[in-house]
């Protein structure tokens, strides 16, 4: 198969998968195994591009001109790659997971839900591969509006809030801030294609490229850089299959990707560091770890913790890109993988807890470790990838973010990836030790023996709690693949 | 024949509509006015296609040349508002057959036609003619014609609706019948490439000045611009839906193009610009009306109004565009012309299907609505994604050169207002989706989806917004071709 065609269908087939699942409604079992086998395909597509980009290629797919000088394109390059890896990947370990969560909790609408849900890969997919700063923006604002209605699944009254905020605050940001500096961009550089090196460098002032730096990284409010993160925690209302791929995955992780993106190949690494708003914004991306992982701590909810724990490891992946050094770009794309895994086993855990054991709060989870061993022994491992300890694969992450603070000279940047792994070492392990060594509630009617979430449940878990521990023996390919975006010597 | 395609445009329509009258039989009334719509759909493509590639037309009626007989000048300014009028009234009038009868009592219906011919003739024949009475005859049947229109509305309170409407639109024809018997004193012709030419030549004087003002005001009040356009919302809301759709797609359109044509080709631009330093006025106003008028779109209980409130904001947009008088800006302005067109037209006769069914656009008979007409509001949706500007959408592409225009000439604060009118869209729109996705379906409603003739109507306006906003390249070449013609240079 050609690579222009290889690309085409993996965005194209998870659009195609999202109609049979619309057309097989009536059908669950042949639905579901319908989103499987797309989920599938669509890994195996991806998986098809790795080998042109070891050969030093980027496959590219013109689509057509929109307006003059504006392609809707897509080129292949190594860390949407690895975006799209992660989000196809995890898509098909969810979609398992899902069958056993949607099912468990007797969810109503499930058609709808798999056929958003598919749109929400091929936008995710989309923004991995666009050529440049419109076809990224298009396929963002996609992933936008398909995940509205995943969020506010349950149509009641507070979801129609929260999809308010969500929407209020993604929409608000990419319209008001994304935009104009896309726009801005255009008019500076004359082009709006990702370019290695950046297209920006030598096209206007200090002030004006800083602005317009600025603009970008608050533009992208899917990275959740306070303070338009709200809509994050607001996105929790959603089914927790939701929860696990979109918010910790396809969707933030778009949002990260896109300040990559931006700082690598819009402005480049040499003028990204040579701006004073760079540093500023570092410090703003620092002071989000630090607040999220503070906030992280006083929510008693376990997913509104996962919620703020999340929008702190997300500005781990934006300081990465303000580095603006080799490591801190690595860091921060291997960052995108480690804490897809390890993110994705702690909701599915906090959504196998609430079915099984229909817990929400963790002062309630007291000594639940002994009727769902498996879930909180996954949600352990996943715990320790994000505070990046070993034997996780967070610590090579991390462990390139530190070096990226140091090549950069800015010892104060490191103290702050060490105080925030300190304090999601307590609010994150809390969980699973009260659960092992607390003692119950009194008011808890717990089960004789084990009892576990669905089975499906449980094997996405293992896998990805499995794999987790697998990017620790074998980062090989997430390492391979960010060298390639910032060439450079070895470490 | 296809030498005399100018003239049949706007003839045959002409003789059609007593025959629309006179056969007194609703269903044939219809096919007369659906012939005439097709006609002039077709036959405004052909001029269009043919201006584009062979220059502008010149037609001399009944072989008087010009200065002395009346002269049709085609070229890619007007070709472009003859097809926006021609299509919509194409994809109106399939539309109306169910609609206008379940709207409009029986015996009225032939005469509705009638005037439905005459209205859509009148906007032709302005578009088409280079004679500037010729353009207020034209105007005043395109007017009388409306005020009937808006009249058979099913709600009383479309008399006074009409009344005011007439009241003020006699008021901006006089204006206008003011400004050109003042140029035809101080000139001596009507003919308007024989206007530009004379106009440079006269001695400075205070005539053409004050003729300049009337024609401004006269124009800006009948194209709705903030603050003359107290007579749009009554109009727009008590009409029939299928009047409201075609009217607001296409009347005010060609008093945009009215205003072009009398300050870029009969006054120029360095007179309009420099010396009356119109966009000091146009450009204020503009702004205003964005803000202003979609935050009131907010407040509106009856969609109707809403959707009427945003088109004067959405007015403010294309006067943006004229006011920034370079080719970019015009640009933007002559193609928002269109995009609006589809844009309006697909949420009015959305909101025609509600009213053929629920028999009220008032949002709070809305409840729960996207259960029982799935499709109806998923074209309200559509065309809200792009009123707001969402990518892939011709919103998106209009903003894109407006924005740019505004950023070319420095005028950043210009292109907040623009981002900001869009997120104040996302508010407008998202009011109506929350109440019919959010709320549930009153339990004593029987409410089916809107019959098929509409719906098909009414999508295929929907995709066109789709269509035009991934490829943009014939709109914007169009647009393109017209700004330069306008501001003369390239032809």
């Amino acid at each position: 198969m050609s690579s222009g065609l290889l690309i085409a269908l993996s965005v194209l087939l998870p659009v195609a998968g999202a109609f049979v699942v619309l057309a097989l409604g009536k059908w669950p079992n042949a639905r579901e195994a319908v989103t499987l086998i797309t989920g599938g395909g669509t890994l195996w597509l991806v998986s098809g591009l790795l080998p042109y980009l070891r050969e030093g290629a980027r496959p590219r797919l013109d689509i057509l001109e929109v307006v003059p000088g504006v392609q809707l394109a897509f080129e292949v390059e190594p860390l949407g790659l690895l975006f799209a890896f992660v989000a196809s990947f995890l898509w098909i370990v969810t979609t398992i997971y899902a069958i056993g969560y949607m099912r468990g909790h007797e969810e109503e609408n499930q058609t709808r839900f798999y056929f958003f849900f598919a749109i929400a890969i091929a936008g995710a997919i989309g923004v991995a591969f666009s050529a440049n700063l419109f076809t990224l923006f298009a396929f963002y604002e996609v992933l936008t509006l398909c995940t509205f209605p995943l969020v506010t699944h349950h149509q009641t009254d507070e979801a129609r809030r929260a999809g308010r905020v969500y929407l209020g605050v993604l929409l608000t940001t990419s319209i008001a801030f994304q935009l104009l500096a896309i726009i801005w961009t255009w008019q500076l550089a004359g082009t709006v294609e990702f370019t290695q090196g950046g297209i920006l460098a030598g096209t206007a002032s200090a002030g004006v490229l800083g602005a317009i730096l600025v603009l970008f990284v608050f533009g992208v409010g899917k990275a959740a850089v306070m303070p338009f993160h709200r809509w994050l925690p607001a996105a929790m209302v959603a089914p927790t299959p939701v929860s696990a791929l979109l918010h910790a995955v396809a969707v933030v992780k778009a949002g990260v990707f896109t300040i990559l993106k931006v700082s690598v190949y819009v402005f480049g690494l040499d003028l990204l560091g040579a701006l004073a708003a760079t540093a500023w914004l570092a410090w703003a991306a620092a002071a989000t770890i630090i607040l999220g992982s503070l906030i992280a701590f006083t929510k008693d909810n376990l997913k509104a913790r996962l919620a703020y724990s999340t929008i702190s490891q997300l500005s781990y992946i934006v300081l990465g890109a303000l580095l603006a050094n080799r490591w801190g770009v690595i860091g921060g794309g291997m960052h995108i993988a480690m804490h897809a895994f390890g993110k994705i086993t702690l909701f599915f855990a906090a959504g196998a807890i609430l079915v099984a054991a229909h817990e929400k709060d963790i002062s309630r989870m007291h000594g639940l470790g002994r009727t769902m061993p498996i879930t909180f022994g996954a949600f352990f491992i996943g715990a320790l990838s994000i505070i990046g300890l070993p034997p996780a694969g967070g610590s090579w992450s991390k462990w390139f973010l530190g070096m990226g603070t140091l090549e950069a000279g800015q010892v104060g940047l490191l103290a702050v990836l060490m105080v925030s792994s300190l304090l999601g070492l307590y609010y994150l392990l809390e969980v699973p030790v009260k659960a092992f060594f607390f003692k119950p509630p009194e008011d808890a009617h717990r089960p004789e023996g084990i009892h576990e979430a669905p089975t499906a449940s449980l094997i996405a878990m293992i896998v990805t709690a499995t794999a987790t521990i697998g990017l620790f023996a074998y980062p090989d390919l997430a390492y391979e693949l960010m060298s390639m975006v910032v060439p450079g010597g070895a470490p | 024949m296809s030498h005399h395609l100018p003239v049949l445009l706007v003839v045959i329509p002409l003789v059609a509509a007593p025959f629309a009258a006179l056969v007194n039989r609703p269903r044939v009334s219809w096919a007369i006015a659906l012939g005439s719509a097709w006609w002039a759909f077709l036959a405004a493509f052909a001029l269009l296609r043919q201006v584009m590639a062979d220059g502008p037309i010149h037609y001399a009626l009944g072989d008087w040349a010009a200065p002395y007989g009346i002269e049709y000048v085609v070229d890619p300014a007007n070709a472009w508002v003859l097809l926006i009028v021609g299509m919509i009234a194409a994809v109106v009038t399939p539309y109306a057959l169910l609609s206008i009868e379940r709207e409009v009592p029986d015996a009225r219906i032939p005469l509705f036609y009638a005037a439905f011919i005459l209205c859509m003739t009148g906007l032709l024949g302005i578009a088409i003619t280079g004679d500037v009475f010729n353009v207020f005859v034209f105007l005043e049947i395109s007017s009388l014609s409306a005020y009937a229109l808006i009249a058979l509305g099913r709600d009383r309170r479309a008399l006074t609706a009409s009344y005011q409407y007439l009241i003020m639109g006699s008021v901006g024809a006089t204006f206008i019948v003011i400004g050109i018997g003042l140029l035809y004193v101080m000139t001596g012709t009507l003919n308007m490439a024989d206007l530009a030419q004379i106009l440079p030549e006269l001695e400075p004087n205070r005539t053409i000045p004050v003729a300049f003002t009337f024609l401004t005001v006269g124009i800006t009040l009948k194209l709705a611009l903030f603050p003359l356009h107290l007579w749009l919302p009554n109009a727009y809301t008590y009409a029939p839906s299928v009047v409201t759709a075609f009217i607001a797609s296409t009347a005010t359109k060609v008093a945009v193009y009215l205003l072009l044509r009398f300050f870029f080709t009969i006054f120029g631009a360095s007179f309009s610009f420099g010396e009356m330093q119109l966009d000091k006025v146009l450009m204020p106003l503009a702004l205003v009306a964005i803000l202003t008028m979609s935050i009131v779109a907010i407040y509106q209980d009856n969609v109707k109004r809403l959707l009427a409130y945003s088109s004067v904001a959405q007015i403010g947009y294309m006067v943006l565009g004229i006011s920034l008088a370079s080719a970019l800006g015009l640009t933007a302005g002559i193609l928002h012309l269109f995009n609006h067109a589809l844009m309006k037209g697909a949420l009015f006769m959305a909101m025609g299907c509600v009213m053929y069914r629920v028999g009220s656009v008032r949002i709070e008979r809305m409840n729960g609505l996207a259960r029982a007409m799935p499709w109806t509001m998923a074209a309200f949706v559509a065309g809200g994604l792009s009123i707001i500007g969402v990518p892939l959408t011709v919103g998106f592409i209009s903003k894109w050169y407006l924005i740019q225009a505004a950023l070319e000439q420095g005028l950043w604060p210009v292109a907040v207002v623009v981002l900001v009118g869009s997120l104040l869209a996302v508010v407008y729109v998202w009011k109506v989706v929350e109440v019919a996705y959010f709320r549930d379906l009153d339990a004593d409603a029987d409410i089916q989806e809107a019959p098929l003739s509409m719906l098909i109507a009414t999508w295929a306006l929907v995709l066109a917004n789709f269509w035009f906003g991934i490829d943009a390249s014939a709109t914007t070449g169009v647009a393109r071709r017209a700004a330069e013609v306008l501001l003369g240079v390239g032809s």
